[in-house]
């Protein structure tokens, strides 16, 4: 019905790929020619750039049809993709909430909300759904509220409750998430499931992060950017499926680096939830390839230097290791050598 | 990071008991009010002439035409703000209010709450016994009042007790029995306290001895900024704001026009704690923010309750 979405696969040909008005919109994540890591948060206002990825809270993408077709077969195969601790219902209804007010105003032309009281009237069109349900009832839906929108939502979340000074992962879904574990971190706080993360802990990134995060404002929300980087354009890098995709890393040649090799660039958002005290926190992946990324001289030079320069710890962790040197190589042809400007190059 | 503000009119008052008013605010113009979790307060700026007073104040849940309900006891130490709201403001007065933010919550994990209320600590309560009600949770409030006329909305929960509801009046000689309440309930149950410091002091001593974990003991300790000697703040930028008698600092440095953080204004948030660069007086500490430790070594300061013995003290601002 609308040419807009692209018809594109995320698994087995993954044809998958950006025009070029979406690499234009990628949100490149490096500000210098170097990375570490920082509590690098600020206030996800709306009314971003017109066009940019900032635009809205909640961004839909030519990719979103195909996206939630990719999520649809997750889940499938592994209903533990999507799990709520029993006293997260009034979170889940603050998150279908959220996410159809926001979807509703930034899109009138796909999705409409009408709101009568409880009765709640949504519609969407690309995916072609449609549901009256009241608002506060979880048998009037055909799924429990957060997966039903999530369902209907590009980007993983995970809805955390705010008690004893921590942040406690008890509810989510997560279908296209960077070698995560929604059912590994399921009932875990904010320091366990960031247990894994090398050097963060030393230099007190998630003790100034929480502390942060605990005084989150409704009404405020606030986001980064994380990055990694995908072999093939696979949006469910899950510990679950290692088997499937994990091989992929050895698969990186010299002449296959720009089709295959992608930068993954998380756009993470925060939100208090109004309800439920809770927070919602939404990571929604943007995959660039690399022959897509050194279209724009500026960043072909800036992530050729920001790879080069990875500490080894972080190359690891961020599953890099293996196919580093061959991705720096390809690039080196790019990287002309003269200084980039300094901010995030974003257009 | 200050709070974003919503222009509110009041539109019902009622006197509910000796020194304590309801206060019904509406959006203008049917802007409807953002939905808010049990245990929340909002922030109140008042304006009269040149002065601002900003003052938190519990949500205890929503009026007929959805608006906030908040209850404001006019204490005779009041810096005026309280003062301002009972003789100044009346149906149809406009006020700025902050978003919603809780510091009080109810730990949804919980299987049994228990809710200790003093005074006019009754009024984050009320919220959360709707929720709970609503979430059809298992709960006790105990509610204490020196006297039923000094008492707001003593009634109507005498009119509500029964197993899940009690309350007591110090003037007939009721006290709660909180030793024997605490010594026996279920594993997993919270308790909650609002009310006077010192009853928030006995409750958390009364838990420790009774030997809960203090991860299951939550109190509401919103303190007013008591008065003391005035003093000088010297900035960054060399310019020196005066803080009276009975100011607070954070309100001299906002009345001077500095953009200093703040989120709950009563001690409990830490989101004004500022970096003390030097001092040549002792410093007064009153919130319930920084550890023992931290308030020893003189480092940092909370601007919305705390305050300097006099002199001079220099801010990272």
């Amino acid at each position: 019905m609308n040419t807009f979405f692209k018809d594109e696969t995320f698994r087995d040909d993954f044809t998958f790929q950006n025009s070029p008005e979406a690499v234009a919109r990628f949100p490149f994540p490096y500000w210098e020619d170097k990375y570490m890591y920082s509590v690098n948060m600020e206030p996800h206002v709306k009314a971003g750039a017109p066009g940019s990825v900032y635009e809205f809270p909640i961004d839909i993408d030519e990719h979103y049809v195909s996206d939630m077709r990719d999520r649809a077969l997750v889940l499938a195969e592994d209903p533990l993709r999507c799990q709520a601790l029993p006293h997260m219902m009034s979170a889940q209804w603050d998150v279908l909430e959220l996410l159809m007010i926001s979807m509703a105003e930034a899109y009138p032309k796909h999705f409409t909300l009408n709101r009568h009281g409880d009765e709640w009237h949504w519609i969407n069109r690309p995916l072609r759904i449609e549901d009256k349900f009241r608002f506060g009832d979880a048998t009037t839906l055909p799924y429990e509220p957060m997966e039903y929108i999530t369902r209907q939502c590009q980007g993983d979340f995970s809805v955390l409750d705010q008690r004893e000074n921590n942040l406690w992962m008890d509810a989510g879904i997560a279908t296209s998430q960077a070698d995560w574990s929604l059912d590994f971190d399921i009932g875990m706080n904010f320091m366990e499931w960031h247990g894994p993360v090398p050097l963060a802990h030393e230099i007190g990134v998630f003790d100034r992060a929480l502390k942060f995060l605990l005084n989150l404002q409704q009404g405020k929300p606030v986001r980064r950017l994380n990055w990694t980087m995908t072999i093939n354009p696979r949006l469910d890098t899950s510990p679950e499926n290692y088997d499937k995709w994990g091989i992929d890393r050895c698969a990186v040649t010299p002449e296959n680096v720009g089709d295959k090799v992608h930068l993954r660039v998380e756009l993470q958002a925060l939100w208090r939830l109004p309800r439920s005290n809770a927070m919602l926190f939404s990571i929604r992946a943007y995959l660039l390839k690399m022959r897509e990324l050194v279209t724009n001289p500026d960043w072909a030079r800036r992530f050729h230097r920001v790879l080069k320069s990875l500490p080894p710890e972080l190359a690891d962790y961020k599953g890099l290791t293996r196919y580093r040197d061959a991705t720096v190589d390809w690039l080196a042809k790019y990287d002309d050598g003269k200084p980039t400007p300094t901010g995030f190059l974003l257009k | 990071m200050t709070a974003n503000m919503q222009r509110v009119r009041v539109a019902r008052v009622d006197d509910v008991a000796a020194g304590i008013k309801r206060f019904e605010l509406v959006g203008l113009a049917g802007q409807s009010l953002p939905m808010f979790s049990a245990g929340s307060h909002i922030v109140v700026t008042m304006r009269d002439k040149d002065q601002v007073w900003r003052n938190p104040y519990s949500i205890m849940g929503v009026s007929e035409d959805n608006g906030y309900v908040i209850s404001v006891h006019s204490s005779p130490e009041s810096r005026g703000g309280s003062r301002y709201m009972h003789t100044k403001v009346h149906v149809g007065s406009e006020l700025d209010i902050s978003e919603p933010v809780n510091l009080f919550p109810i730990v949804h994990t919980g299987r049994k709450h228990i809710l200790i209320a003093g005074g006019i600590g009754i009024t984050p309560m009320l919220a959360m016994l709707d929720e709970l009600k609503r979430d059809a949770s298992i709960f006790e409030l105990h509610y204490a009042v020196r006297s039923p006329e000094a008492g707001a909305y003593f009634s109507d929960l005498m009119s509500e007790t029964g197993r899940s509801i009690r309350v007591y009046s110090s003037d007939r000689g009721e006290r709660i029995p909180l030793a024997a309440i605490l010594s026996n309930q279920p594993l997993g149950t919270h308790v909650y306290v609002c009310g006077p410091q010192r009853m928030i002091d006995w409750a958390l001593e009364v838990a420790d001895r009774a030997g809960w974990p203090e991860e299951n003991v939550h109190c509401e300790r919103f303190s007013s900024a008591p008065p003391g000697k005035p003093f000088d703040v010297e900035l960054r930028n060399g310019t020196v704001v005066h803080v009276g008698e009975h100011q607070s600092m954070l309100e001299a440095l906002e009345h001077a026009g500095v953009d200093a953080p703040y989120l709950c204004r009563g001690g409990a948030c830490g989101q004004c704690v500022t970096r003390v660069i030097a001092s040549d007086s002792k410093l007064v500490h009153n919130d319930h923010y920084l550890t023992d430790e931290e308030k020893q070594a003189g480092e940092q300061i909370a601007t919305c309750v705390s305050r300097a013995d006099g002199g001079c003290i220099k801010l990272d601002l």
